[in-house]
């Protein structure tokens, strides 16, 4: 009887080139994602006089230096301009598949690369971008790496890793109405710390994780980093195998029913061992919303903030007095009703088609009481929700309507005001991250429309089930 | 690559938990050409004013601290963007080890790319190295990579662990590309398997 192998095993023995005395992993890169910072990289190359080695495994897109109105202007900050220009020189000239500013088929990597087909079950797939790992929701191994990285993957197709250790989380049960994918996964980052997943490759599984459709899985893999996780995966499914079937770049024919074959096998066996375990009950999950500048101070939508007195570690208690102090926050106050200035719904995290439908569905019933932006994941999602009417759902209760970009997530292109508060679907509220001095609360896309029309933070079951 | 064997040098506490890269080397300079000047990139918005001047309160802008070359954080220390630019900007100040007691994954591993080392000690360890570095400012603490020894302003030696292969590269100052490039006939056997084993990718 061959050792029974974890998912995240089996892919990585199918991409083991050598391993070297010293115990690392020469690893084969089966497809990898470029955005508008692999310049450093291709910059590298080019001193270093080194060729692309296989540019037909590449996607190039940009996503984080994209305007969200008035593209067909171009990109007026010319730093900006400059970056997204190399990008489409740098791919154009080795060969590589890249969807520009104008193409209906750009969008944010993370949405993009599984909507083409571009991300398949049991490949490796590296990307510059630190949310690569959302594609890992297809079943495959996919890795942030930095710049250096990437440009090691340009030059070999390889990487360098010492193999991670592995996790699986188990969500049982079921979830209960208002509660969204990302509120699954801003529970478990809250239940096991930002940095509970360091040095693994954790599964997603049980009967919560298995009934989500291919985009929520999507929403889950993408906050793996928040926890500290090399990466997430989800055992690929018939849910997988109806999503990826007919995409552009997906296998076709008898190639599809090979690949079929090969993915049905990919699963963990019954008997696979993890190096960790972690359970969490699905129907105990609320709508969560952070308080701090950590996706590990999620707390229930019902709950207050915390009181730092209460904190026996002062290291923790520091931390905490820090967050507060920034997030304009006194302990006790209640988080349903804390007024907010902007909303974002948008960001690899929340920018599928689900999540606008869900954000539009309570978009629908008001009018927004603050600046509400709604910023698709790619100009296809975007041409969708167009066609179901979505955009005038939005427009009409208020929201903006914008392009399809990384956007106010990385605080760069587009950004809020100092000392304004934000409900925002991105994956990070770290200080400064969708601008200097801007306070960022997590929340699901139909909690980011309620605190819209609310114009403060709300707990979207009270809002009842529309129709 | 600089090579890394020992160093000696001033070290300054940092005592946030969780310092992510984003406050290493904030959005709006990452695409800023590596080069000279790319000093004022790390920690900015601690280290300078609104309006551009420097911060005097900021613990690395005191007297003592300014030779540092050596940073003793808390947990999580580089968690989240993977930019490497984080590290980039630590290089730039002139920082060549962190102590630690856990890192972000990307962030360790883009060390060791750029000539740092990031050393991993008990969590204990590094809250008594901070509390003498913040007791006795411009104290040093030595850093011997062969031996895998820290020995702190107290002349307490404390063992680290670290990988065979990012020490040997960082001991040699040795270039990724290039070694990997050594492999080139298992590389392209490889790929002639994984080829026709997923031919439905091609």
């Amino acid at each position: 009887m061959p050792q029974p192998r974890t998912l995240f095993e089996k892919i990585w023995d199918d991409h083991v080139i050598l391993v070297n005395e010293a115990g690392e992993t020469l690893l084969y890169v089966g497809r990898a994602l470029l955005h508008d910072s692999a310049n450093h990289a291709f910059d590298q190359l080019r001193q270093e006089g080194r060729p692309v080695r296989r540019p037909g495994q590449l996607l190039a897109s940009p996503d984080h230096y994209v305007p969200t109105l008035g593209r067909a202007r171009g990109i007026a900050n010319p730093e900006y301009r400059q970056q997204v220009e190399a990008l489409e020189a740098s791919s154009r000239a080795a060969g590589i598949t890249h969807f520009g500013l104008l193409d209906p088929r750009q969008g944010i990597l993370q949405v993009v690369a599984p909507e083409q087909g571009m991300s398949l079950p049991g490949l490796v797939i590296c990307g510059g971008d630190s949310h690569t790992g959302t594609n890992g929701a297809l079943g495959c191994l996919a890795f942030g790496i930095g710049t250096s990285e990437v440009a090691h993957v340009l030059a070999t197709q390889t990487i360098w890793l010492r193999k991670p250790k592995s996790m699986r989380v188990r969500v049982e049960g079921r979830r209960g109405f208002g509660v969204a994918a990302k509120d699954v996964i801003l529970a478990l980052i809250a239940k096991v710390s930002a940095a509970g997943g360091v040095g693994h490759v954790v599964e997603y599984a049980g009967s919560v994780v298995r009934a989500m459709s291919m985009e929520e899985r999507l929403t889950v893999c993408n906050m793996s980093i928040e926890f500290g996780a090399r990466t997430g995966t989800v055992a690929p499914d018939e849910t997988t195998f109806r999503y990826v079937e007919g995409r552009p770049f997906a296998p076709k024919g008898a190639q599809w029913e090979k690949a079929l074959r090969d993915w049905r096998a990919l699963p963990s066996d019954p008997d696979a061992r993890f190096d960790r375990e972690v359970a969490l009950e699905g129907g105990e999950i609320a709508p969560m919303v952070t308080w701090g500048t950590n996706p590990e101070t999620a707390v229930p939508i019902t709950a207050r903030v915390p009181d730092p007195a209460g904190e026996p570690d002062p290291g923790k208690r520091a931390d905490m007095e820090r967050a507060l102090k920034y997030m304009a926050l006194q302990p006790g106050t209640a988080l349903a009703g804390l007024p907010i200035d902007r909303v974002f719904i948008g960001s690899c995290t929340n920018s599928r088609i689900e999540d606008l439908r869900a954000a539009a569905d309570v978009a629908g019933r008001g009018k927004a009481r603050v600046s509400a932006w709604v910023v698709p994941g790619s100009g296809l999602v975007k041409r969708q929700a167009e066609a179901e009417g979505l955009d005038r759902v939005f427009r009409a209760a208020g929201f903006e309507w914008r392009e399809p970009s990384c956007s106010a997530c990385t605080g760069s292109i587009d950004s809020i005001g100092p000392g304004e508060r934000c409900a925002s679907t991105i994956n990070r509220n770290f200080e400064d991250r969708m601008g200097r001095g801007g306070r960022v609360h997590l929340v699901s896309p139909a909690m980011a429309a309620a605190a819209a029309l609310a114009g403060a933070l709300t707990d979207v079951r009270t809002l009842g089930e529309n129709r | 690559m600089q090579p890394f064997t020992t160093l000696k040098a001033v070290a300054v506490p940092l005592d946030e938990a969780n310092l992510d890269t984003n406050q290493l080397s904030p959005t709006r300079f990452t695409r800023r050409a590596r080069g000279p000047g790319y000093e004022i990139v790390l920690l900015h918005q601690w280290r300078f004013r609104p309006d551009g001047s420097e911060n005097p309160d900021f613990i690395m802008n005191r007297p003592a601290y300014r030779p540092a070359q050596i940073i003793v954080g808390a947990r999580n220390f580089g968690c989240g963007s993977s930019r490497e630019m984080a590290v980039w900007a630590l290089s730039a100040c002139g920082f060549r080890a962190l102590i630690a007691p856990s890192y972000g994954d990307l962030f360790y591993n883009n060390c060791f790319k750029n000539g740092v080392l990031p050393v991993v000690l008990p969590e204990a360890v590094c809250t008594d190295l901070r509390g003498q570095l913040h007791a006795k400012p411009g104290a040093e603490i030595a850093v011997d990579l062969p031996n895998q020894a820290v020995t702190g302003p107290d002349g307490k030696g404390h063992a680290f662990e670290v990988q065979a292969f990012p020490k040997h590269c960082l001991l040699n100052g040795l270039d990724d590309i290039g070694i990997t490039l050594q492999h080139e006939q298992a590389i392209a056997a490889f790929e002639t398997r994984y080829r026709a084993a997923k031919s439905w990718l091609f």
